[in-house]
């Protein structure tokens, strides 16, 4: 089968890639053969860290850019051509600033908080296709790996909130933690009804079967998968805090929520898992619904994959951006009445009528 | 020691470790944290045993519901930082007996039950359960699985019943 083969192939072609350059440097035999496999898990752990790194450095400023043209200014204009240098600049400040814990947080949470929002950002992506040739482990359990791993975010904020000994910190964590439960669910719904398409939970196997042009892309698999992928994404939104769903850092009522009492460096990891989250949201809606890697017409599909997937992750990275300066910031009640009342059972009609159409249509 | 062996000797530090903290901290908060860990390095440990569905699953519905949960009974609580927990042993005998019956009970029932064991795909690094268990789900068990979603489904009306505004 051809899933299997590429499992094979490219989870041995990342560690082989790591053997090749140990012995490279005469370092091979110096340490028995399983270690290779274990450092290539570090390796892949530090190759996305500098995704997300390089990611965060150009989203902040395309994000700065695309809000000051909306709002009829210019945004960065002076550090480098047009503002170039402006992220790289603001990086270099947070990393020499003073690391600050406040005397009163509970010390051994406050630090441990950001390493888990972070790795649970940074987790996902090793399931992720890129392109045909490029995953770094093709679990045949994939798209419940990433929901499963992405659960852990919830007990890390609440952590962050907690030990910040700051009211707003903790009423920013609560309403946090709360969007995020209660978003899960038309998340989770949506997702099913992909994969009730797909009949595969593993990210290359759906990805393969949505191959040969754009409509046989899961979005236009049936009407009720092309609603399920607008549930997907707009209750992703909510599920990063994005806005018009970003509550639980409202600046104007909460000052940073659960992020207040952090600076420097910590305050950077939030911020990159933030980003991270941003783009793994955007490529498990791609993943998921437009194809992935795959060329929207065969006769494009000698440009490379990895192109396509690309450029569809970036457009709707683009499209967050631009909807969080366009549309204004919902109350607490209505968020809760978007995600009980609309996105769910529309979610549970999609689920319903998408196993019909398998059933009875195909 | 073999790399395997040191990433296994990793998780079981992790799970019997934080699962000691949750039984010896003196603060619940701290207590409630260590949880995860423990229940994240079990999920490691089902990976160690070829079940990486039970693994997700178990990630779901322990940290992403049970604990989360659980932290927010934490948070609620009146006074929470105030409180100290006595981690002192009280009532030895009634609790040995109690621990060894229980650990007696689940030693049969690990002993006496007729496990299914997936046959192994050939070709395969590992076993690919989840295709498996779903075939099993929907046939073999299907009634019981049947009977705990209309279980969940009720549970889950009940809830929305019960936090509605009454003021319609």
């Amino acid at each position: 089968m051809l899933q299997k083969e590429i499992q094979r192939e490219y989870y041995n072609k990342f560690v082989e890639l790591v053997v090749e350059i140990a012995k490279w440097l005469g370092m091979y035999n110096s340490l028995p053969a399983i270690w290779w496999f274990i450092i290539a898990s570090i390796v892949a752990a530090l190759f996305f860290f500098f995704i997300i790194a390089v990611f965060a450095l150009i989203a902040i400023y395309v994000e700065r850019k695309v809000s000051g043209h909306v709002q009829d200014r210019l945004g960065p204009m002076e550090t480098g051509w047009h503002g170039i240098l402006q992220t790289l600049a603001d990086t270099i400040k947070l990393f020499l600033k003073e690391d600050i814990i406040p005397a009163a947080v509970d010390r051994k949470l406050f630090i441990l908080a950001p390493v888990i929002v972070f790795m649970t950002s940074l987790a996902v992506f090793v399931v992720f296709p890129f392109s045909e040739k490029f995953v770094v482990t093709e679990l045949n359990i994939g798209i419940l790996y990433v929901v499963a791993i992405s659960t852990v975010v919830v007990p890390g904020i609440i952590m962050a909130g907690w030990s910040s000994n700051n009211k707003w910190s903790l009423f920013g964590a609560m309403r946090s933690a709360a969007q995020i439960v209660s978003y899960e669910i038309p998340v989770g719904l949506s997702i099913v009804c992909a994969v009730m398409a797909a009949g595969d939970l593993s990210m290359q196997g759906i990805v393969v079967k949505q191959a040969g042009g754009f409509w046989n892309w899961f979005i236009f698999s049936n009407p009720f998968t092309f609603v399920a992928f607008f549930i997907y994404f707009l209750a992703s939104l909510a599920e990063v805090n994005r806005m018009p769903f970003d509550i639980p850092e409202a600046e104007s009522e909460l000052v940073a929520g659960y992020m207040t009492e952090y600076s420097g460096i910590r305050w950077a990891f939030f911020f990159l898992a933030e980003y991270g989250n941003m783009l793994a949201v955007s490529i498990i809606a791609v993943t998921l619904f437009l194809g992935g890697w795959q060329a929207p017409f065969p006769a494009l599909e000698f440009i490379p994959g990895w192109l396509w997937f690309l450029c569809k992750t970036l457009f709707l990275v683009f499209v967050q951006i631009w909807m969080r300066w366009t549309l204004p910031r919902l109350r607490v009640d209505q968020l809760m009445y978007i995600c009980w009342k609309v996105l769910t059972p529309f979610a549970f009609v999609c689920i319903f009528g998408g196993g019909l159409w398998q059933v009875l249509i195909k | 020691m073999s790399g395997f062996d040191i990433v296994f000797l990793f998780f079981a530090v992790i799970t019997i470790g934080s699962a000691a903290l949750v039984v010896f901290s003196k603060k619940i908060t701290h207590a409630a944290f260590a949880l995860m860990f423990s229940l994240f390095g079990v999920a490691g440990l089902y990976v160690f045993l070829s079940a990486d569905f039970l693994a997700a699953v178990q990630i779901i519905i322990y940290i992403g519901g049970i604990l989360v949960l659980l932290l927010f009974g934490v948070l609620l609580t009146v006074k929470i930082s105030s409180i100290t927990i006595t981690t002192q042993s009280t009532q030895r005998i009634w609790g040995a007996i109690a621990g060894t019956g229980l650990f007696i009970l689940v030693l049969t029932i690990i002993i006496r039950a007729d496990w299914f064991i997936p046959e192994k795909d050939p070709g395969d690094i590992y076993f690919t359960q989840s295709r498996q268990i779903g075939e099993r789900l929907m046939t073999e068990y299907l009634l019981p699985f049947e009977i705990a979603s209309v279980l969940l489904l009720a549970a889950l009306i009940g809830a929305m019943f019960m936090i509605r505004s009454e003021d319609k």
